[in-house]
């Protein structure tokens, strides 16, 4: 018999139905990964199997062991929630509750699962910490949430979960708030207690690596539909469904013109420092200083595109503010001849120097529109223009991103950012920065809030435009595919540090360096 | 790609109109109270001793524009027309001559020397709602004591966001020290014991409508100036602002165009609680005979009227109906507004 079985589960929202009629199932000791993009109800049809959503309307069968969850009464429901299906999140900082230690939040569930005295539930809870890898976790137990990294939250979360001993684990996304090097070690770890105790795992996930590294069974959901379903080594060999091919081939390819020769731009020892409060009497009058960016120097040629790569917290994006001059830094960064110390050439500067920045949603007015955000450096570094020319090199732009509606450009002009897609912003973000016609463009994480499939069209949109109008990328990501498909060099970023920087071949081919290698040994070579 | 569909595209502040359309209670609120107000700015016309239109004697008069004498409608005095006086009544009365008084034919000043009872009069047909000790209408008093505490209201709300919006705004853009050195001003200054600070203004100098305005506006921009300042900020580091200082935008610019109208939101959700605090504000200080000179019809002073004449319950039960009305519809309006703006719903909206 099937540990959990699920048939024809419609969700609705009010009117809305978000899951139309999915059917999977799921055995003991298994691994069923739930593939779709953002909004394709893969979330809610996992935390439907919990009754986790009040305002839905749950239609269709989901039998857990045999029972019917959409029948339970509340109390039956309490039993089954935590203590035989167990839920983890995808944020653990905010999924653990920051004012009780790690330690209350995990005897709690096992008192209230296991009816255990207050000793017992410690000791329990510390074997649970060790058991998922947390060193010292007999002091660790008293810790807060906040003092603890990001990896050794998400195991703390995976402590509590399997506390009680669940037997089915519901994983929303559990490494896509993680850096790769611990990511793997979280699957790992997740792996092994699913071999020592026979635990079902539901992964919830966007990302294919992870599928094909982790899952026995995958089933992908558009717009709400189960689409398709099968054992993952053959459906990602051998995918049936149009949307299934899609997401599968979404992987960027490499399409990118070979750079000039000569120096376009140089950097100097960039290097920022923010200040910290110090603790104690002595902060009271000075601050102490935390290094984001140790000096980094390089250099770019014109159409030449330099990947960044780090996790959250290498500095990276300091490093790409600094270079815009939106922090303050030391150092020197020279584009031909001119530098940010010449008030002088500020302006010139800022029209020859351009940004994308990652989230597409707030890097956009929301009051304006987009003739009036697009538009806006026209008005300040091109104040001559009458306002047909300024209407004109608009439309011009945004056909360069290739943004339009039924062949056109003007309706869309006078709309407001929230009236378009996650990718559409992005575009329109793009066309703002090109319009000044800069000469080298920071892209800080383009792509990474993107879903697959639109990412792979926005990196296609970023080479075809340098390739047009000879431009400099700076792209700054954490996402390695996104390197292998951009990149002419790569300076690889950890702890605030450029360890290791070079042609993309030789990075690829020969890094020197084991965090490098770590980085690129997580997605499969295409 | 689907969102485009829309045939029409409209900018936040519409959506969130909307929004507020969509809310019943608070949308006819909003339409009761604007009634309200703009009833009680034609309160002269509405509710006053003087006829709107007079023919005497083959002439047409406009009392409620022009000082007449007695004598132009034979009586004895060079002195103003009292048109309650019924010998001037009786002169209206008369063949060829008539006179249309107001709605309500008292103003909140005027006496009724003739009455049929002694003050303060019940309810009756002369005075529906009866008059307070001195023999004025409470209609009259209501109305304008109504007008009088919303344009007070209005004024401190004025007040207070300009400098709430100011202040909170230089603090929140510049940071750093500035901040730090305005919010220990902002401290000191909240820390006044403003009851305090009233009583003795009100000694030191004679109590008016402006005194009071200021007063009160300037111990009541604090709360503003801190959600305006948060609000400055948290948006000040966002990406769309990184992205104007990365074109090259003008500080003015990059606050006037891309801060300020995304800040906005806290303040206009906390207008109509403003608007009832300040209300709540002038009555207080009125009944406790703080507030404006005698002659005005503040709310306040007729409900210190009605505590010292408990038997005449007309007087502080009407009183008290128009304020829970007003209050009531102020809050009704400001809940609406807060769930038109709740930016959960924005996001909602948007998807």
């Amino acid at each position: 018999m099937n540990l959990l079985e699920v048939r024809d589960l419609s969700i609705h929202f009010g009117t809305r139905q978000v899951v139309n009629k999915a059917s999977f199932s799921l055995a003991a000791g298994e691994k069923l990964a739930l593939v779709g993009e953002s909004g394709s109800g893969k979330t809610v049809t996992a935390m439907s199997c919990l009754r986790l959503l009040e305002s839905a309307r749950l239609e269709g069968s989901i039998q857990f062991e045999g029972r019917e969850v959409l029948n339970m009464q509340a109390r039956e429901l309490q039993q089954v929630r935590g203590g035989e299906i167990a839920v983890i999140f995808q944020e653990p900082m905010t999924a653990l509750n920051p004012v009780l230690t790690i330690g209350r939040q995990i005897i709690e569930t096992l008192q209230l699962h296991k009816g255990l005295n207050a000793r017992d539930a410690r000791s329990a809870a510390i074997a649970a910490l060790e058991r998922v890898g947390i060193s010292e976790a007999a002091r660790r137990i008293d810790s807060y949430p906040h003092q603890l990294s990001g990896g050794q939250r998400q195991r703390a979360m995976i402590a509590m979960a399997l506390a009680c001993e669940p037997k089915l684990l519901i994983a929303d996304e559990p490494t896509t708030a993680l850096d790769v090097t611990i990511r793997h070690q979280i699957l790992d770890l997740l792996d092994e207690l699913r071999v020592e105790r026979g635990l079902a795992v539901l992964m919830i996930t966007h990302d294919l690596n992870l599928v094909r590294r982790f899952a026995d069974k995958v089933a992908v959901m558009e717009h709400g539909i189960l689409v398709e379903q099968g054992p993952a080594a053959a459906l990602m060999a051998d995918p049936q469904h149009p949307y299934t091919q899609k997401l599968v081939q979404s992987r960027p390819a490499r399409d990118v013109a070979e750079a000039a020769r000569g120096t376009l731009l140089s950097a100097e020892g960039i290097c920022v420092d923010y200040p910290v409060p110090i603790p104690g009497i002595r902060g009271w009058l000075r601050k102490g200083s935390f290094r984001a960016v140790a000096p980094a120097s390089f250099q770019l040629s014109p159409g030449e595109t330099l990947g960044v790569i780090g996790e959250s917290g290498s500095g990276k994006t300091s490093l790409a503010l600094a270079l815009l001059n939106l922090i303050p830094a030391t150092g020197t960064m020279r584009l031909g001849r001119d530098s940010w110390t010449d008030r002088k050439k500020e302006q010139s500067l800022r029209q020859r120097l351009q940004v994308v920045f990652q989230d597409p949603l707030s890097s956009l007015s929301p009051r304006l529109t987009i003739e009036q955000i697009v538009g806006e450096g026209l008005e300040i570094h091109f104040p001559k223009l009458t306002a047909a020319e300024r209407r004109n090199r608009i439309v011009a732009a945004l056909q360069d991103v290739s943004l339009q509606e039924a062949g056109r450009v003007e309706p869309l002009l006078a709309r407001y950012p929230h009236e378009f897609s996650g990718g559409q912003r992005q575009r329109i973000a793009i066309a703002r920065a090109l319009i000044l016609r800069p000469q080298v463009l920071v892209l800080d994480e383009p792509t990474s809030a993107l879903d697959v499939t639109i990412q792979q069209q926005v990196l296609k949109l970023l080479a075809d435009l340098q390739r047009r109008y000879r431009l400099a990328y700076i792209l700054v990501t954490h996402d390695i595919d996104v390197i292998r498909a951009m990149a002419h060099t790569v300076m690889v970023m950890k702890d605030s540090q450029v360890i290791e920087s070079g042609p993309l071949n030789e990075i690829l081919t020969a890094p020197r360096s084991a965090y490098t290698r770590t980085l690129i040994s997580s997605t499969a070579p295409a | 790609m689907t969102e485009t569909r829309k045939a029409t595209s409209q900018n936040p502040t519409r959506r969130a109109w909307q929004r507020f359309r969509a809310n019943r209670v608070g949308y006819w609120s909003l339409v009761l109270f604007s009634l309200l107000f703009a009833l009680s700015l034609a309160a002269e016309v509405l509710s006053n001793d003087k006829p709107l239109l007079v023919r005497y004697a083959g002439q047409w008069y406009f009392p409620i524009v022009q000082n007449l004498p007695e004598t132009t409608f034979g009586g004895d005095f060079d002195s103003d027309t009292d048109y309650h006086d019924p010998f001037i009544r009786a002169q209206f009365e008369k063949a060829g001559n008539f006179a249309i008084f107001p709605l309500n034919p008292y103003h909140h000043r005027s006496i009724n020397y003739f009455a049929n009872s002694p003050s303060p009069a019940a309810p009756d047909s002369d005075n529906l709602l009866g008059t307070d000790d001195r023999g004025r209408d409470m209609i009259a008093r209501l109305l304008y004591g109504f007008r009088l505490s919303v344009c007070f209201a209005l004024l401190v709300c004025g007040l207070t966001t300009l400098m709430g919006l100011c202040y909170g705004a230089i603090q929140g853009f510049f940071a750093g020290w500035t901040d730090i050195t305005m919010e220990r001003g902002a401290e000191i200054w909240g820390a006044m014991p403003t009851l305090y600070m009233l009583i003795i203004f009100s000694a030191l100098f004679s109590p008016s409508f402006w005194l009071l305005v200021l007063l009160i506006a300037a111990f009541g921009w604090l709360g503003i100036a801190a959600y305006v300042r948060a609000e400055f900020l948290r948006n000040r580091t966002l990406d769309y602002v990184r992205a104007a200082r990365a074109l090259g935008q003008s500080k003015r610019k990059i606050i006037f165009r891309h801060i300020l109208p995304n800040s906005l939101t806290p303040v206009v959700t906390l207008l109509p609680f403003e608007m009832a605090g300040a209300i709540g504000a002038l009555t207080s200080l009125d009944f406790l005979g703080l507030g404006m000179p005698p002659d005005t019809p503040g709310l306040g002073a007729l409900l210190a009227q009605g505590k010292d004449n408990l038997d005449a319950w007309w007087i502080s039960l009407s009183t008290i109906g128009v304020l829970v009305l007003t209050l009531l519809l102020l809050v009704l309006i400001g809940d609406a507004l807060r769930d038109a703006l709740d930016p959960r719903k924005v996001v909602e909206d948007a998807q």
